[in-house]
This record gives C-alpha cells, sequence and structure tokens, in this order.
C-alpha cells in the first residue's frame, strides 16, 4: 500500500475530483477560516456564481426583477441562479439557515451541478447543516495546513476535458462496491449515500488519472475524501473490525468469494487505514460533538428575533421586497421625494419616480415572552424543612416576573404524582392564591414533576415562548414515575428526564432545599446542564437574590 | 435521468412502501409522513410514487385539474373543454415558500399590463386531485403549516385578500417527510396525516451492497436498469387500480370496527380520527390483498402506521411509540 496523501494533495485531488465529475460529486465542504491558503484552494475551483446564506428566493428561484420593472413601466421577471446549471459557492456556509439548506438540497437532488459550501465555523458547533453536509461529496479542512505546506494549484483545463471524456468508460473493480458499502457500514455511517459519493469520486478520480479500471490506491484515496468525516472509525487495535463489525456479519461471502478474488477486493481493513491516516483524530471529535450540538436546537422559537411580520417596529431601512418582506411604503416615499424634480423627464409629468434605491423595507424585533415554570416540591420531607421558605421565595420572583410581565407557571409535587397548580399566566393574585395554599406531606414524585415541567415546556415552547425552569427540591425522589414507591427506579427516571431537559436545550435551574446539600441533586443539576445553588438556611430574600443572578437578570 | 428511480427498485423500506401504495388505492386515508434518517430514499421514494401512479382525466388547462367541465372554476382562464390525460400531480411544496406562492394570489402581471383583476393559482389549485409533497415537513413555517391545516381539512381553498374573493377545491394527499432530530411536529398537522412511517437506514451489509447496486446500475446503465423494473413497476400499478375498483364492495364486519375501536381506547388516542383511519387502512390493505372481507389480520398490518403518530408523546420512551403501538397491538388482539 502506498503512502496517504499528504493534507496539501488531498486538496489538490479532491479539486481535480471535483473539476472532473461535478454533478456526481455534488459538492465540497470546504472547512477554512478565510486565509491565503483558503484563497489557494478557491482559485483553482471550477468556475461558479457566488451566494450567500441571507440570499432570498427571488434570487434563487427568480422572479420579479424590480429594478428593469421599474424603469421600464412593465413586469420584467428574472431567472434565478438555481435555474442556471452553474456551481454555486456558499459563502459564510456555517450560517446557512434550514430553509436555505433545504432548498439548496433539493436543488442538488434534482438537477444542481454543486455546490461548493465555504464552512468558517470557529467552534465546533458551527457547521454546516446536515442536509448538506450529507449530500456534499468532497470534504477538506484546511485548518491544520501550514501556509508553507501549500503550492499553487494549476488544474489545466485540457486534462480536465480529456479526463471528461473518460468518465464514461471508466470502471471500477467488481468488489469496489461491497468493499466501499462493508467500510461504510464498519464506520457506522448511516446515510446510503456517503458509498454512491465515494463511488462516484473514485470513478471521477481514475478517470482523472486516465486508469481504466480505478486502481487499489485510486479507490483508498476516494474513500478518504469522502468518507473520512463522516463517521466514527473502528479501534486501531482490532484489525479485523471491518470484518465484524457491521451487524449481522457476512459470513458466506467472506469465506467463499475471497479466496478467488483476492486480487479484485481491497481488504477493507486497508481502506479503513487510510482513511484513518487521513484526519486528525481529534477532527473527528469535534465535527461529532458539533453534529450532537446541532441537532439537539432544531429550529425552536427562541428569544428575541428580528422579523418583518409582528412585533415592535424598527427603522426601515433599504432593500429589496420578495420572501415575505413588506415595503414601508411611507419611508419609501419620503426617500424617493427629494429627487422627483431631477428624475422628471419632462417638465409636466406627474407620475411618480421610484427607483429601486428608494425602496424601504419594514422590520420588527420580536421578543418571545419568557414563562419560569416552578416545580415545587411539597412532599412531606421538604415540608418538614423549607417548603414555607420557598413559598417566600417564588412570591419575591413572582413580583419581579410581574414587572417584567413574564408568565408564571406552578407545578407542585407530593404524595403520588405532581399536579399542575397553575397553567403559565400572568395572574399574579392567582398565583399567589395557589401557592398559599399549597399543602405539604407525602412521598416525592421528582420523576413526576419533572415530566410534567417537560411536558409543559414543550408546550410554551411551540406557542412561541422561551420556558426556564425552576426546580425546588430537596432531592429525595422515592416515587416512580409509574407510581410505585421504589427509589432506585425514581431515581434513574428522574436522571432521564434531565437529559431530556438537556436534549431540548431547556435552560432550568436546581434549588436544593434540603438541610445538607444532596449530592444527587448535583448530579441532577449536572445532567440537565443547569446551575445547581445548595441553599442551607438561606431566607427568601437571598433565595430570590440567587435565582435571579442564575437566570440572569 | 428524465425518469426517476423506479418505485418497485427501492431495496426495502417495506413499512415506506406499503403506506404510500394504500394512499394511492385510497386517498381518504389522508397522507403519508415519513420521519427518519438522512439518505434513506424517502425523497426518492416520493418522486418514484409519482411515476407509478395511474393516469388521471382532466380538463385540459384548468388549473385545478378538474376531471369534468363544469366543474371548471369560474376564475380560471378560458379552457378548450377537451379532456386529456395527465400523470397524477405530485406538487411540491418548498420550505419558506411563501403565502402567495401557496394559496395563490393577485395576478400581478395582468393587474399590471392589463389592469385586470385576475386570481394566479397557487401551488394547492395545482395539487388538487394529486399528492402534495413537503420535505423537511417539520421546519416549515408556523404560518404556511395553520394554511395547510385548515385546507387539508376542508378540501377547499379560500382566498379572501386583494379585493379577491375565490374558493376551488384542494383535495389532495399530504406527504411529508423530515428528520425527527431537527424539530418535532405540532400534534396537530401530525394529526392530519393518515399514517406515519418511520424509516431508518438498512443496518445489514447484503441489503445496503442491494441498495448500492441498483443505485449504481439506475446511474450508470439506465436503459437496461429501467426495462427491468418498469414490469414491475406496471404490474403494482395495476393492483391499485384493481383495489380502487374492488374498495367499494368490500366488507367489513363488526367485530372489526369493534377491535379498531378496542385498539384505539386501549392506546389512549385523542380524537375518533384514529379509529377512521385505522379502519380506511385496512379497508385499502385488504383490497390490495384481493380479500373479501377485512379481517383482524389486516387491521394489524396497517395499526402501526395508522396510530403511532396519534400517541401522546411520552419523552421517556426512547423505543419511539412504534413499539408502544406493537405491545398493546399483540395484547389488544392476540
Amino acid at each position: 500500500m502506498t503512502d496517504p496523501l499528504t493534507p496539501w494533495e488531498r486538496a489538490e485531488t479532491a479539486l481535480a475530483v471535483l473539476a472532473t465529475d461535478p454533478s456526481g460529486i455534488k459538492g465540497l465542504w470546504l472547512r477554512a477560516r478565510a486565509s491565503s491558503i483558503r484563497d489557494r484552494v478557491t482559485q483553482a475551483l471550477p468556475p461558479h456564481r457566488r451566494i450567500h446564506p441571507g440570499i432570498d428566493d427571488t434570487s434563487l428561484f427568480g422572479g420579479v426583477d424590480l429594478a428593469a420593472t421599474l424603469s421600464a413601466g412593465h413586469l420584467i421577471r428574472s431567472a434565478g441562479l438555481l435555474a442556471q446549471p452553474s456551481p454555486l459557492l456558499l459563502a459564510m456556509a456555517e450560517r446557512c439557515p434550514p430553509g436555505l439548506s433545504a432548498r439548496l438540497a433539493r436543488w442538488l437532488d434534482d438537477a444542481g451541478p454543486c455546490l461548493i459550501a465555504l464552512d468558517e465555523g470557529a467552534e465546533p458547533e458551527e457547521t454546516l447543516p446536515s442536509a448538506l453536509t450529507d449530500r456534499l461529496g468532497l470534504f477538506l479542512d484546511l485548518t491544520d495546513i501550514p501556509y508553507s505546506h501549500s503550492v499553487s494549484i494549476q488544474l489545466n483545463p485540457a486534462e480536465i476535458t480529456a479526463a471528461q471524456a473518460r468518465l464514461a468508460t471508466t470502471k471500477l473493480p467488481k468488489k469496489a462496491l461491497e468493499s466501499i458499502t462493508t467500510v461504510a457500514a464498519a464506520m457506522g455511517i448511516a446515510s446510503l449515500r456517503a458509498p454512491l459519493l465515494t463511488l462516484a469520486a473514485a470513478r471521477a478520480l481514475a478517470a482523472w488519472r486516465a486508469e481504466e479500471t480505478a486502481s487499489d490506491d485510486t479507490l483508498r484515496h476516494a474513500a478518504e475524501l469522502t468518507l473520512a468525516h463522516r463517521g466514527d472509525l473502528p479501534e486501531t487495535a482490532e484489525q479485523d473490525a471491518p470484518q465484524e463489525a457491521p451487524p449481522p456479519p457476512d459470513p458466506a461471502e467472506t469465506d467463499s468469494e475471497q479466496p478467488q478474488s483476492q486480487d479484485e477486493r481491497i481488504p477493507d481493513d486497508i481502506l479503513l487505514e487510510a482513511i484513518r491516516a487521513a484526519l486528525p483524530a481529534d477532527l473527528l471529535a469535534r465535527l461529532n460533538a458539533g453534529r450532537a450540538a446541532k441537532s439537539a436546537k432544531g429550529s425552536g422559537t427562541g428569544a428575541a428575533r428580528k422579523g418583518n411580520h409582528r412585533g415592535r417596529p424598527l427603522p426601515s431601512r433599504p432593500g429589496t421586497p420578495g420572501s415575505g418582506k413588506r415595503i414601508d411604503l411611507v419611508a419609501t416615499l419620503r426617500s424617493a421625494a427629494p429627487w422627483q424634480p431631477l428624475r422628471r423627464r419632462t417638465p409636466d409629468a406627474t407620475r411618480l419616480e421610484i427607483r429601486q434605491s428608494d425602496l424601504r423595507l419594514k422590520r420588527y424585533v420580536e421578543t418571545s415572552d419568557r414563562v419560569l415554570i416552578f416545580a415545587v416540591d411539597a412532599s412531606g420531607s421538604s415540608a418538614l424543612s423549607r417548603l414555607a421558605e420557598a413559598k417566600g421565595a417564588i412570591e419575591l420572583l413572582l413580583a419581579a416576573a410581574y414587572a417584567r410581565r413574564d408568565h408564571v407557571a406552578l407545578i407542585a409535587f407530593r404524595g403520588q404524582q405532581a399536579e399542575l397548580l397553575l397553567p403559565p399566566t400572568r395572574s399574579l393574585v392567582q398565583t399567589k392564591r395557589r401557592l398559599a395554599g399549597l399543602p405539604g406531606g407525602g412521598g416525592t414524585p421528582l420523576a413526576s414533576g419533572l415530566k410534567m415541567a417537560f411536558e409543559l415546556a414543550g408546550q410554551t415552547q411551540s406557542r412561541g415562548m422561551t420556558p426556564t425552569i425552576a426546580l425546588l427540591t430537596d432531592g429525595r425522589g422515592n416515587i416512580a414515575l409509574d407510581g410505585t414507591p421504589n427509589r432506585e427506579m425514581a431515581e434513574a427516571d428522574a436522571l432521564r428526564l434531565a437529559r431530556a431537559f438537556r436534549n431540548l436545550g431547556i435552560p432550568g435551574l436546581v434549588i436544593d432545599i434540603a438541610n445538607r446539600p444532596q449530592p444527587g441533586l448535583r448530579l441532577l443539576a449536572a445532567a440537565m446542564d443547569a446551575p445547581y445553588l445548595p441553599l442551607p438556611r438561606a431566607d427568601a430574600q437571598r433565595l430570590s437574590g440567587v435565582l435571579q443572578a442564575a437566570l440572569g437578570d | 435521468m428524465s425518469q426517476p428511480f423506479p418505485f418497485s427498485a427501492i431495496v426495502g423500506q417495506e413499512a415506506m412502501k406499503q403506506a404510500m401504495v394504500l394512499t394511492a388505492i385510497d386517498p381518504g386515508i389522508g397522507g403519508v409522513l415519513v420521519f427518519g434518517d438522512r439518505g434513506t430514499g424517502k425523497s426518492t421514494a416520493v418522486r418514484a410514487l409519482a411515476a407509478l401512479l395511474p393516469e388521471i382525466t382532466a380538463v385540459e388547462g384548468c388549473p385545478v385539474n378538474s376531471a369534468r367541465i363544469e366543474d371548471v372554476p369560474v376564475w380560471a382562464p378560458p379552457v378548450s373543454g377537451k379532456l386529456v390525460k395527465r400523470p397524477t400531480p405530485v406538487i411540491d411544496l418548498p420550505l419558506g415558500a411563501t403565502e402567495d406562492r401557496v394559496v395563490g394570489a393577485l395576478d400581478i402581471e395582468r393587474a399590471l399590463t392589463r389592469g385586470e383583476k385576475a386570481f394566479e393559482a397557487g401551488l394547492l389549485a395545482r395539487a388538487n386531485r394529486g399528492y402534495l409533497y413537503i420535505d423537511e415537513v417539520n421546519l416549515l413555517e408556523d404560518h404556511i403549516v395553520d394554511l395547510l391545516l385548515d385546507v387539508a381539512q376542508s378540501g377547499e381553498n379560500v382566498v379572501e385578500r386583494e379585493g379577491l374573493s375565490i374558493r376551488h377545491p384542494a383535495r389532495f394527499v399530504l406527504v411529508g417527510s423530515g428528520n425527527p432530530e431537527e424539530g418535532e411536529l405540532r400534534p396537530q398537522l401530525l394529526d392530519r396525516f393518515g399514517l406515519s412511517v418511520e424509516v431508518s437506514s438498512p443496518r445489514d451489509v447484503e441489503t445496503r451492497v442491494e441498495v448500492m447496486r441498483r443505485r449504481d446500475a439506475y446511474e450508470h446503465d439506465n436503459d437496461a436498469f429501467m426495462k427491468k423494473w418498469r414490469a414491475k413497476d406496471s404490474s403494482l400499478r395495476k393492483s391499485i387500480l384493481a383495489a380502487r375498483a374492488a374498495l367499494p364492495a368490500l366488507k367489513t364486519p363488526g367485530v372489526v370496527l369493534h377491535d379498531c375501536a378496542a385498539l384505539c381506547i386501549a392506546l389512549g388516542s385523542d380524537g375518533l380520527r384514529g379509529e377512521l383511519t385505522l379502519l380506511r387502512a385496512a379497508r385499502a390493505q385488504a383490497a390490495f390483498e384481493g380479500a373479501q372481507t377485512v379481517t383482524r389480520v389486516h387491521l394489524k398490518t396497517v395499526a402501526t402506521s395508522a396510530l403511532s403518530h396519534r400517541l401522546r408523546r411520552d419523552p421517556l420512551d426512547e423505543a419511539g411509540s412504534g413499539s408502544r403501538v406493537a405491545r398493546i397491538l399483540a395484547e389488544i388482539l392476540p
């Protein structure tokens, strides 16, 4: 086996593959900050058109050409970028919103030649939406390549044309399909697009290298470029991992076919080795971390967001209407007014002359309401200690919430299960009344309380509010979710629910109202990714102070 | 590659294929929701379905694909009145489509050039009598979802805007696909889908290799590949047509109705839509199998996909509601 490609050779190979078969490879995910080394790669890309994450539908799909329409006086439509058979380059791809990525993904699926995504993400969480990472064939990370290791890339157009002509007749070894699928499965790559892209890359690379049938090296290099960033590699120590890793192992094939077709088949572990060598191990970890963080967030409604439909008005600003943006008529007229005498072609014309530069768009800022969900432990054990103080703290907090117009919801758990005392409301009086009447005593169905808080948080989130959970408990959960008094099950249930909170990204706060800090509650808070506040003998005033500090205002 | 990948050539994913065939037999089932990982053939299946479906007869030039001349809406541009065969419409609803594009709006071109107040039909009109496909349905904007809910329920699109007052039929089968990791779907919209299936990547290497082999053949040896599968597609189309014809005469014994109700009560599904869809799906399944009467077996075949999305979500249930349905199914209908 030959040596794996050096990082810069990999970049060169990727560009050659992309130039040879753009529509088969579908694209390149280029992860690098703006730098001279990235410029060396981008200048060698095939001719493309540049788009940015904020691009609107009119530019993508076509629509009314406003400038031409206004000057001509009749409707002129423009063709969108997606209608043209030219590759697109998406700058700042890490900021690509889900809507745009879905549209681009569709374009790639249907007809699009290819997309080059420049991912400048600084953090692992900042990365391309998975709809695109799944579809783009090649991946390059230039982060760790020093400039001195790079050279200028020159792709000869004549060579590219020749390679494209060879593409149709280039063949892959018979076993390539099986071995690439096996390797992808062994790496835990669920998507079936990945191995297909590897095959396309292998074909293109073979055509580029003028091989009639792709050589083993070519297959390896193709796998490096297309698979390495997608999955986890099996441990290095297990040499025969690839044969064993895919669940159900495949004895028929390995036993009967391998002896006669040894020369045709690239042993899978060599392929895996090549991929392993291709990328630093921590990169995979970083990418995976990014994936996990990204997938957890989703597109939920969040805190403050700027929009153009509702909310508090902001000053309007110039722009092109379309994609649901609305024209601010008054501001548009105002900006057009001074120019009228200049623009009139004849002195007696009375028509209003409006140019595209006059158009002003409405903008609004909308802050979603916060809902404070109190989950209060009213069990016997906490009633003994400081239920009264917790009540006092909540009342103080309610006053602050009232001033900010926050919504408040109250859940109490005691006895067998939790009870929603008060659905999200702004009524201070009602909340106080319910709170004062809250009795104590019975078991601690902590899991049930968490579950109800979780459901309530989900509901409020889907109504566009931002939930925050404040859990006040002494942590001695002893009633499981199904109502049975089983301390172990109760704790396991509570922990699982706490993790569900973290997955949804709901901020929270755990306040320990036991007489002594409870280590179990600290674990629970960690699982929720929430601050933990033990309160040994605090008064209501102090509790409320701590709570406000933790909640960020 | 003008022809889509053949429906029958899709490897595995039986539940998804079955659900799609059932809605083709009885559009009243009300759509399919396909949730699952990336690259599992969700979009491929929908595109393939479009090619598989039998043609419809429609008035030429009618914006809502009317079957008869008298059904052509009054606002439509004049039509020749000729009846033509055309493929069942499968309309894509792209994410971020504006309200104008979905429901239709004032035809600006005609308003500007000729000063006429005319209606430009939207996607909902074009999807009438066909399918409306929403990829990444869980990322759809809320105000578009609200529109869809309303129209999917009433089968009629009512436009009251810009001085227009127009209504036209919009009966379509909603097909949605998405990846649940990227966002949940509102329960109201979930409920509008008749069937839901979860797809995942095949886990065994043999199946995966077969998928790759067929895809590779489709891309590089298109003619031979299409020829091989076209016969299977057309026999499937024939059995769909036969099932459609057999559907009205199908008998539904009382015991099956009882089973439906018992199952839905045990699962605690909200409303009666669960029972109704379950029954319709079971009838379609029976018709597809060529049976004379609906039996418990048919019911069990379709129960998971008809009911799993109607349960209350349990944050602790990591196995998914599909297995909950299967468990209760085994208890109630042994």
